[in-house]
Parts: structure tokens; C-alpha cells; sequence
């Protein structure tokens, strides 16, 4: 069987700062991903991120990922299994991979350590028609415009205010699509001001305390009603306007896709304001299991350059927990903290916050 | 009600531009950034010093107006977008704002575009004085329009010609 | 439809290849998901649904909806977003819980 020391699962933004951590101290990593390409979400980025210079501010994020993924292939001690999914954790400490499109590959592969690094799936939202062709999830619509080159409409309805929403709205416009409106439930703009202004100057209406009710359309949306919602997100009557859409992308928030770290039998807990259900960890990004480490969105839904920095962590941590070793650990894991805890120290990283200490493991000091 | 809308209203603005004295002096800039997010590429950006160094990296930037040239390069270090030059009396009748662009097409020098309010509302034509091409895509234009719509025009609109 | 250009981004498709969907010839990419060269094409419906045959179209692009379920060269249920496109493929909508006949 093949064996590894840290297998490393989603090669997104946190996975793959994982790996080039770990791999600079010596560990043999083995990453896997189920995408056609690495990167995860990062690659679809056209937006320069915030951050400060170590976290890469004012890069764009499909920069940022070229530039980790040019330093993995650079690294000899990691390898890479891309296009496969992690179906399984046994007990004792192997993981079962399929591969391929077909899924007609399986490899088993053994791994002292393991990083968990899945990342997040789209939340949907009920409405009337919601499953006709033309109602894309906010990802899907990157993917085909900003991989592919592919228009997935030509008239827009974005539901979300939030960063994706927003980000999303301005990559449509950018590829010279029309965005009829944004839609936003809550009665405040979610996402960063910075975002929603640039659109608004580009003449995109953001409508706030309104949610979609009702798309129509025989084989696909040809049309979409929106309505006014009051603070129980219930709609008010006779306050529905009709819009001239063919596309329907919803941006209203992701779940932490954590099922691997449910069958491995980490302990799990219902964290509303990271997201959902995430595995409870120490500040080395250790889950309950000592030899299960998690990075990224699917310990709590953040932001990429968050993501990037637990992934350093949980890289190094894991490493190290293996007998590689590096001079200044303490400091490292000090100064890694300490950038995560000043990318957070802003108002609109409150919640996350509050959600971070409830999933936190008290460790006994290093 | 920015929060509700995206649009910056007079309360906040008045934050972030400066005095009639320094407006009239020549060009300045204008950082239209009112929400504390980690992101501090402005102030590193500036080689003057005229936007000060952050404390915090999710302080708002802070800026010494009279250590402001007007040079316009932290426009397309801004990873929101949200940054402005203007130059009050450019001519007897015009000011010049500068402006980042990331859209395509690309305005022409000399020509005439539309000039956008902070709603993506017509409120002037412009003329394209300058069309700087920036490595990092954030292109900057500079457009010539009327006095009284320097402090209201912060977007521009290209006719395409394809369409 | 596909995007002519952008001003960020620079797109490095692979080569043109031809395949059909439902016997009628169509052209993509190489290497790009098969339901992305489908989109490019204008076909936005991409499967039924078993029970009430209703129309479904493109929708997580990372193979974990089901949306695009499509028979290819004669397999059922391939999920299309994360398949890459060949010269010569055989794309047919597939109805019901799909079959290798």
C-alpha cells in the first residue's frame, strides 16, 4: 500500500499552504483534490485581495494561485493526485481515493498524518423553480466565466450582498454581462462596502430587506419576481417587482463540507456563525483526533487569505508532530497566530470570532 | 445608509475630502473607504508618506493632504477600487478626476464618454484626457468634466462600438 | 456563447474538437468539462429529472449536484461539469435513472 506522512485533502487556497509548509520542513505529503484543476476556488479570482503584503494584498487571487501551485510542482517531496475524491477513513489510518471522471480508479493510501482541507459547498435557497436550467450557484458561474471563458447568461439576478455576492456581480459585468439587480434579505449590505460601491458606480441597483420569490420559465428562467422581506425574512405582500432575467446566480452563503471529518469520528459541534457543523480543534488547527488536522472553509466559512494562514498552521503543526523539525517553531506558530488574529480584528469579523471560541479546544501552553 | 445601499452620502464623504484651500491647490486624493477591513496596500503604496503608515492593518487609511501630490499610484494599488484624484481648477471651467477602470473597452484619449455618479447615474459627459495602462490591470483614466461634478462623478461609461 | 475578451483575464483554450449531442455535431474545446463546451453551445438543458421530467441545466460545476448527469460514449451518469471534453465524444440527454443500452 502506498504510505505517506501527511495526506493532505482539497487543494484550495488553505490545502495547498498546508503542503508547501509541511513539505519545507521534510514531510512527504500527498495531496489530493477532486478538481479537474488544483487551486479550488482561488483560481477563479479576478479580484485583488485585501490582506497585508505577507498575506498577499493587491494580488489577484488567480495569481496567488499560480504562484503556490508553480511552488508545490517545484517540490519534490509532495505528490499529487488530482481529479480524485476521499471516499472513506479507516481506523486504521488509511483513506480510500477514487479517481477519475468514471470513478473506475481506487487507491488506498496510509497516512500518519491527515489535513482536512475540503473547503465549503453553496447553500440553496428555496423559491418556486428553483431548479429550472439557468439558476446557477455563485461558483458555477466563476468556474464557466473565469476558467472557461463561458457566457452563463446574458441578464443577471444575483441573490446575495455578501462578498461572493458582490465579487460575482463584478466579474459578470467584467466579462461583459448584465446584471439586472442584487438582492440582498438581510437589511444590511453583508459584504465589503468597498465591493458594493464599485458596482453600484457601474449602475448595478443593490436592494437590500429583499429576497427572490419566484422564477418562471418553461425550460429555463425567463423571468424572476422579487419581493420585499420583513425582519423574519417573511415576504410583504404587494410589494413584488418583476425582472427580465434568463439567469439566476445565488450567492447566500456555504456549509462547511466536513462529512470526512464526521466518519473519521472527530468531535463535531453546530457553529451557526462559522457555518454549520465543523470539528472542534486546538490552536494548531488539531481536531479531537491527534492525527486529524483541518484548514480553510470547512473549519468555519472565512476568507481566502484566513484560509491561507490555517493552512500554514495545521501544515506546520502536523509536520512537526512527526519529529520535523525547525528551528523556531514557537515563534512560527506565534507570528502564524498572530497574523490570523490581526486579519480578524475588524468589525466584520465579529461573528466569525464568537464562532471560533466555542470550536476551540483549550491546548496546554507549548 | 451606505450599508443599505453601496452609495457613500455626504456624512461620510466629508470624512475623506479635503478642505477648499487644499482642493484648490491642485490635485488630491480622495479615498472613498469608510469600513474597517484588513487591507492596507495604500499606505504601503505611497512613496510620499502622505498616507500614513497603519498601526492596525485594519485601520482606515489616514491621509496628510498636504503631503499629497496627486500622483494617483496607490489608485490601482487599492484592492477596492475605492481610491480618486482629483484636480479642482485642472482648467477655468473643468476639473480632472482620475479614476481606476478595469472594464473593457478601454475609453481613447481625446474622446468623449460618459460621466458617472456613485449610482451609476449619467450626470455629465467627460473628455478622456489620459489613459494609463498598469501592470497589475487596474488601468487608470483621467477625464476632464464640469466644476460643479468633481465631487459626483466616480465611474465613466464607454459606448462600444462592437454593440 | 463565449466571452471575446476580458479585461483581466486571458483564456488558453485547448484545440477545437467535435462532438455530438444526441447525433447533432458540435464543437468545444479540448479539456474543458463537457457541460461547459454544452453552455457554449447555447443547450441549457442538460438532463430530466426521474420522476416529473423536469428540466435541469448547469448548476455547481464541481460535480456534487447531479444536474448534469449525461450519458458519454455510452456511460450513464457521468457528471458532465467535471468530465474534460475529447475529440469524438458521444453526449446523449439521458432519460431516467440511465441504462448501457
Amino acid at each position: 500500500m502506498r504510505e505517506t506522512d501527511i495526506a493532505i485533502i482539497g487543494g484550495g487556497p488553505a490545502g495547498l499552504s498546508a503542503a508547501i509548509y509541511a513539505a519545507s520542513l521534510g514531510a512527504k505529503i500527498t495531496l489530493i483534490d477532486d478538481g479537474l484543476e488544483l487551486g479550488g476556488q482561488l483560481i477563479k479570482q479576478t479580484h485583488k485581495f485585501f490582506g497585508s503584503e505577507a498575506q498577499f494584498a493587491g494580488i489577484r487571487g488567480i495569481e496567488i494561485a499560480k504562484k503556490l501551485i508553480q511552488e508545490i510542482e517545484r517540490c519534490k517531496n509532495i505528490e499529487l493526485i488530482t481529479n480524485a475524491t476521499v471516499t472513506g477513513y479507516y481506523e486504521d489510518e488509511v483513506i480510500t481515493i477514487i479517481q477519475g471522471a468514471d470513478g473506475n480508479i481506487m487507491k488506498k493510501l496510509k497516512a500518519q498524518r491527515i489535513i482536512v482541507a475540503t473547503g465549503a459547498s453553496e447553500n440553496m435557497l428555496p423559491f418556486i423553480n428553483n431548479d429550472l436550467p439557468g439558476v446557477y450557484g455563485a461558483g458555477a458561474v466563476q468556474t464557466l466565466m473565469n476558467l472557461y471563458g463561458v457566457v452563463p447568461g446574458n441578464n443577471v439576478l444575483m441573490v446575495g450582498a455578501g462578498n461572493i455576492g458582490l465579487i460575482v456581480s463584478y466579474q459578470l459585468l467584467q466579462a461583459g454581462i448584465k446584471v439586472e439587480a442584487i438582492v440582498e434579505a438581510l437589511p444590511k449590505i453583508g459584504g465589503y462596502l468597498v465591493h458594493a460601491s464599485k458596482i453600484r458606480r457601474l449602475g448595478v441597483p443593490i436592494y437590500t430587506s429583499h429576497s427572490l420569490k419566484e422564477v418562471y420559465g418553461t425550460d429555463w428562467v425567463e423571468k424572476a419576481v422579487i419581493s420585499k422581506v420583513n425582519k423574519n425574512f417573511e415576504f410583504i405582500p404587494e410589494t413584488e417587482k418583476e425582472l427580465e432575467v434568463d439567469t439566476i446566480c445565488l450567492a447566500v452563503g456555504l456549509s462547511p463540507l466536513s462529512d470526512l471529518l464526521w466518519q473519521a469520528g472527530c468531535q463535531m459541534k453546530y457553529i451557526v456563525e462559522l457555518g454549520g457543523y465543523v470539528a472542534l480543534r486546538d490552536d494548531h488547527m488539531k481536531s479531537s483526533l491527534d492525527n486529524i488536522y483541518i484548514a480553510g472553509d470547512v473549519a468555519g466559512i472565512e476568507e481566502a487569505s484566513s484560509a491561507m494562514l490555517e493552512g500554514k498552521i495545521a501544515g506546520l503543526n502536523a509536520a512537526v508532530s512527526l519529529g520535523y523539525r525547525v528551528d523556531n517553531f514557537l515563534e512560527l506558530n506565534i507570528n502564524l497566530r498572530k497574523e490570523l488574529k490581526e486579519l480578524r480584528a475588524n468589525p466584520l469579523s465579529e461573528k466569525v470570532k464568537i464562532g471560533l471560541e466555542k470550536a476551540l479546544i483549550k491546548r496546554e501552553v507549548d | 445608509m451606505l450599508e443599505k445601499t453601496g452609495i457613500p452620502i455626504d456624512d461620510d464623504l466629508k470624512k475623506v475630502i479635503p478642505d477648499k484651500k487644499r482642493l484648490a491647490k491642485g490635485p488630491v486624493v480622495i479615498i472613498e473607504c469608510f469600513q474597517k477591513i484588513p487591507c492596507d496596500p495604500c499606505a504601503i503604496s505611497c512613496k510620499f508618506g502622505a498616507i500614513k503608515p497603519f498601526k492596525d492593518i485594519n485601520d482606515l487609511p489616514q491621509v496628510d493632504f498636504n503631503k499629497c501630490t496627486g500622483c494617483g499610484i496607490c489608485i490601482s494599488a487599492c484592492p477596492g477600487l475605492a481610491i480618486f484624484v482629483i484636480d479642482k481648477n485642472y482648467s477655468e471651467k473643468e476639473s480632472l478626476v482620475k479614476l481606476p477602470y478595469e472594464m473593457l473597452p478601454l475609453p481613447e484619449k481625446g474622446k468623449e464618454v460618459y460621466a458617472l455618479d456613485r449610482a451609476g447615474k449619467i450626470v455629465s459627459k467627460a473628455k478622456v484626457v489620459r489613459v494609463q495602462k498598469i501592470k497589475n490591470k487596474t488601468n487608470i483614466i483621467s477625464i476632464s468634466v464640469p466644476k460643479n461634478m468633481a465631487m459626483k462623478v466616480r465611474s465613466i461609461k464607454v459606448e462600444d462600438k462592437n454593440q | 456563447m463565449r466571452i471575446k475578451e476580458h479585461p483581466i483575464l486571458e483564456f488558453n483554450p485547448g484545440k477545437k474538437v467535435k462532438f455530438t449531442l444526441d447525433e447533432i455535431e458540435m464543437e468545444g474545446y479540448e479539456g474543458e468539462p463537457i457541460a461547459s463546451a454544452l453552455v457554449a453551445a447555447g443547450v441549457k438543458v442538460l438532463s430530466r429529472s426521474i420522476k416529473y421530467h423536469r428540466p435541469r441545466g448547469f448548476f455547481c460545476a464541481i460535480g456534487k449536484c447531479s444536474s448534469c448527469l449525461m450519458k458519454v460514449n455510452g456511460i450513464p451518469n457521468v457528471r458532465t461539469c467535471v468530465t474534460k471534453l475529447e475529440e469524438g465524444m458521444k453526449i446523449e440527454t439521458q432519460k431516467g435513472k440511465g441504462d448501457f443500452n
